[in-house]
């Protein structure tokens, strides 16, 4: 293990761990992928095998969902901004736009929630059919990504209040940016895969 | 909950197993706090972040779990000797045949092939750890726990029955309740974590933290086949991640996606297991042919023949192995074209396995062969695996197959292949690097007793199965009829010869940390990779100074230029990671949670993933940055390791 650190370059990757760290989150990245994938591919199966539960045309509601997804996509970008800013050295900007995206990120998983109870107050439930089992897990797997991503980010927004911008902080606040642009991409996917199609079909 | 439910009872063979289990630990706490080392073992090993010393661990559960599943074996092979035997009945059968595949698999196959990875990869590639540490001992602990959970299923709540494959709809809550399959899931999930944890760790270390100047296609075979198993790893584990949580949903939570009510689909566990399932044969066939290469460049005393093939063939067989899984079912009435598909990618995975024999063998060829006890290991596997192969494109033949499927014909295939080939690999590659991992070498003439045993009773234990099999005999069956006594008869006698063979081995350990000479040198075996460079037993930090590679086989062009890996002039102090109590104790609080889980205690359960939260806010919040280790105390430590 080598200590010796780069002086230039962005920050979080000066150090060998750094780059390390960052090479095998984009590597677990990947793991991710092929968990929403198996996922994604279990709801394809199992579409359209609701048994006595509603279909989900009869439930998804464009409005909502849209909603949900300028919530997130919006999130996202702020959270390029917020690197964007870690990049130019300012503690402050991070900050303010990293707490900009928690709070969208709320805002969708408020949505989500209220969105989840709304279906099963209409009998489409975990356990009502493996249509709906199939969905519950797919969009309860992502929403559950970001809740983890909302405390995570939480816990380094303390860590940069009471270190500032090191080697070591930065390099934290690149990685959940990775993890928050990921959430994003599968959110894409959920919106086209599970709501467009289930509205049409 | 009563008691006796929550222990089972009425099996006189698990009162035993009770009993000794007390004996055990008792005799295990006694001794540890007789001799004062319980200071000693939670600073030098429970607390530990060292790879070699998480290695060793791994080794030695897996040892121990080759114990467990192998008293199932013999208690199967004694159930099934002849017509009519009532030594177990068919409950306590059904349960051992689960639990003996899912050990063998999960917890020891794999375990046993990490653990020496994680004593050589970094040392072949001139690290001083792996990339992540912590990680590491939160892999292993995860292992251990989950294999913990998995194991105590069998005094406490009952084992689970429904096969390692746990098929629904008979996993399925409805066919399968109480907590049994629920250990099943939860064992498996747990471990899985750290499985995964690992492959994402050997990636970035044999991508990052090579030797200045070694460049991917000098790395030797051993972290070739490590950093491919990893990927597969990487990309298979997440399925069976998956499978097992929709079941964990479906019997803790009443979801349908595996039952017959609610449009469920049972067959669709088959291929979300099989699309794990069948990468998971390649994690456990592809280390082990590494160390074969090691093994056999070494004692043949040449160069591997042909690495860049073998190289390109494990990756091959690598993709090849996520393209297959339907082989498993064919009988499933998937159709005739999708049936010819998967059975052409399946026979298409004999070409780069052939390719990787006659490597082995052109290696082999006009050298001059030094049959030591890991070396017979290696040569044994050859001829046993290429029988196991072939049987397997036999069964890989769709049509042919519906005769073969289920039957003992199959038992034998995948036998022949996972033990001449995991089996014989754990050993040949312990045998070979245990000088590195002890000081001393296992003893010869001991350890070719126990292999002549082990190999012979495999050959006669699994041999007659082939043909027990085409006389009829259904797998997974708990009694015979007369026409397949004598085959059986024979096949048990294999079975108790290798389980001779395995208790000699055990032997041996013990005999050889008694009697046999200390190593003086690191290079026990004039070997041909980096490894072989550090003084045994190894520092801590491994490398006093990395060397810069040039060529395959590093070590070789190093030992004529008279090179070492303590060159003084160069010493700089060492960067080192910290010990850390961290990984034991949230892996235990996981521990918990996952037993709550099991029997569906689900508040007990919430309680803990709290824990299991706050542990990881804490471990968040640790900015430790390890320690330096001076050049003064390096230059003492080597010097005294290496006679200077």
């Amino acid at each position: 293990m080598s200590s010796h650190e780069l002086q230039s370059g962005p920050m979080e990757y000066r150090t060998e761990h750094g780059q390390s760290s960052i090479l095998g989150f984009w590597i677990f990245l990947g793991a991710e992928i092929v968990l929403f994938s198996t996922l994604f591919a279990t709801y394809a199966v199992l579409f359209g095998r609701t048994a006595d539960s509603p279909a989900p045309a009869e439930l998804f509601e464009l409005e909502t969902v849209l909603i949900m997804t300028f919530l997130l996509l919006t999130s996202s970008f702020t959270c390029g901004i917020a690197v964007h800013e870690m990049r130019h050295g300012s503690v402050k900007g991070l900050a303010t736009w990293l707490i900009i995206t928690l709070i969208l990120g709320l805002g969708f998983l408020g949505f989500e929630i209220y969105e989840f109870f709304h279906y099963a107050h209409e009998g489409a439930t975990l356990q009502a059919s493996a249509f709906w089992s199939s969905f519950f897990t797919l969009a309860g797997t992502h929403g559950l990504h970001v809740t983890v991503g909302i405390g995570w980010a939480i816990l380094l927004l303390i860590q940069l209040a009471q270190r500032g911008l090191t080697t070591v902080t930065s390099r934290k606040f690149f990685i959940i940016s990775l993890y928050w642009h990921f959430l994003d991409v599968v959110w894409i996917f959920i919106f086209t895969s599970v709501y467009l199609i289930g509205m049409v079909v | 909950m009563q008691l006796d439910e929550f222990f089972v009872t009425g099996e006189p063979l698990i009162y035993g197993a009770m009993v000794s289990i007390v004996l055990v630990s008792a005799a295990i706490l006694f001794i540890l706090t007789y001799y004062k080392k319980w200071k000693w073992l939670w600073r030098e090993w429970l607390t530990t972040v060292d790879h070699k010393k998480i290695g060793i661990m791994y080794i030695l559960s897996a040892l121990a779990m080759l114990f467990r599943g192998g008293v199932d074996a013999l208690m199967m092979r004694t159930q099934l000797a002849f017509p009519d035997m009532n030594f177990l009945n068919s409950q306590h059968y059904n349960e051992i045949f689960t639990t003996h595949g899912t050990v063998m698999i999960i917890f020891m196959a794999m375990p046993f092939l990490i653990g020496l990875m994680n004593v050589v990869v970094p040392l072949q590639i001139g690290a001083r750890d792996v990339a992540f540490p912590y990680l590491n001992a939160m892999s292993f602990w995860s292992f251990l726990f989950g294999a913990l959970l998995f194991n105590i299923s069998f005094v406490i709540g009952g084992s689970p029955d429904a096969g390692w494959t746990s098929y629904t709809p008979l996993a399925g809550a409805a066919m399968s309740p109480g907590p049994g399959q629920n250990f099943y899931l939860l064992g498996l999930q747990l471990s899985g974590i750290g499985t995964l944890a690992t492959g994402i760790n050997f990636m970035v270390t044999i991508i990052k933290m090579r030797a200045p100047g070694m460049k991917m296609f000098q790395m030797p075979i051993f972290t070739w086949s490590t950093f491919v198993t990893s990927f597969i790893i990487v990309f298979a584990f997440p399925i069976l991640t998956v499978a097992l949580a929709l079941m964990t949903i479906d019997r803790i939570f009443g979801a349908q996606f595996f039952t017959l009510t609610g449009e469920g689909l049972p067959m669709m566990w088959a291929n979300l297991f099989w699309m794990w399932g069948h990468p998971e044969v390649y994690i456990v066939i592809l280390p082990a042919f590494g160390i074969f290469s090691e093994v056999i460049a070494t004692f043949a005393r040449k160069q591997l023949f042909g690495y860049k093939a073998m190289v390109w063939s494990m990756i091959l067989i690598a993709g090849l192995s996520f393209l297959v899984w339907v082989h498993h079912f064919f009988t499933m009435g998937a159709g005739a074209f999708v049936n010819s598909v998967f059975s052409v990618s399946t026979m298409l995975i004999a070409v780069p396995t052939g390719v990787k024999i006659f490597n082995w063998l052109g290696t082999l060829y006009k050298s001059k062969i030094q049959a030591t006890t890991a070396m017979m290991w290696s040569l044994a596997f050859i001829p046993s695996f290429v029988i196991g192969g072939v049987t397997g494109v036999m069964l890989g033949m769709a049509a042919a197959d519906y005769q073969f499927h289920n039957s003992y014909f199959l038992v034998a295939h995948f036998h022949y292949v996972l033990i001449s080939g995991t089996v014989f690999a754990c050993f040949s590659g312990l045998v070979y690097w245990y000088p590195k991992m002890f000081g001393h070498k296992l003893n010869e003439k001991i350890g070719k007793l126990s292999f002549w045993f082990f190999v012979i009773g495999f050959h006669v234990c699994f041999f007659p199965q082939y043909f027990v099999g085409l006389d009829g005999m259904p797998r997974r069956t708990f009694a015979i009829v007369l026409e397949w006594m004598p085959l059986n008869i024979i096949s048990t006698c294999g079975a108790f010869l290798m389980g001779a063979g395995f208790a000699i081995f055990i032997y041996n350990v013990y005999y050889s940390f008694r009697y046999s000479k200390r190593e003086t040198t690191g290079d026990s075996w004039d070997g041909r990779t980096l490894e072989w460079a550090t003084p045994t037993p190894v520092p801590f930090y491994n490398f006093a100074t990395v060397p810069h590679i040039r060529s395959n086989d590093a070590y070789v062009e190093m030992k004529s230029k008279g090179e070492t890996t303590f060159d003084e002039k160069n010493l700089e102090p060492i960067h080192m990671p910290s010990n850390t109590g961290q990984p034991i104790i949230m892996m235990a609080i996981m521990f918990m949670a996952s037993f709550f889980l099991v029997f569906e205690w689900i508040w007990l359960a919430i309680a803990s993933l709290i824990g299991v939260i706050i542990m990881m806010v804490i471990r968040s919040f640790d900015y430790d940055d390890g320690f330096h280790v001076e050049v003064d105390e390096i230059k003492r430590t080597e010097r005294s390791a290496r006679g200077l």
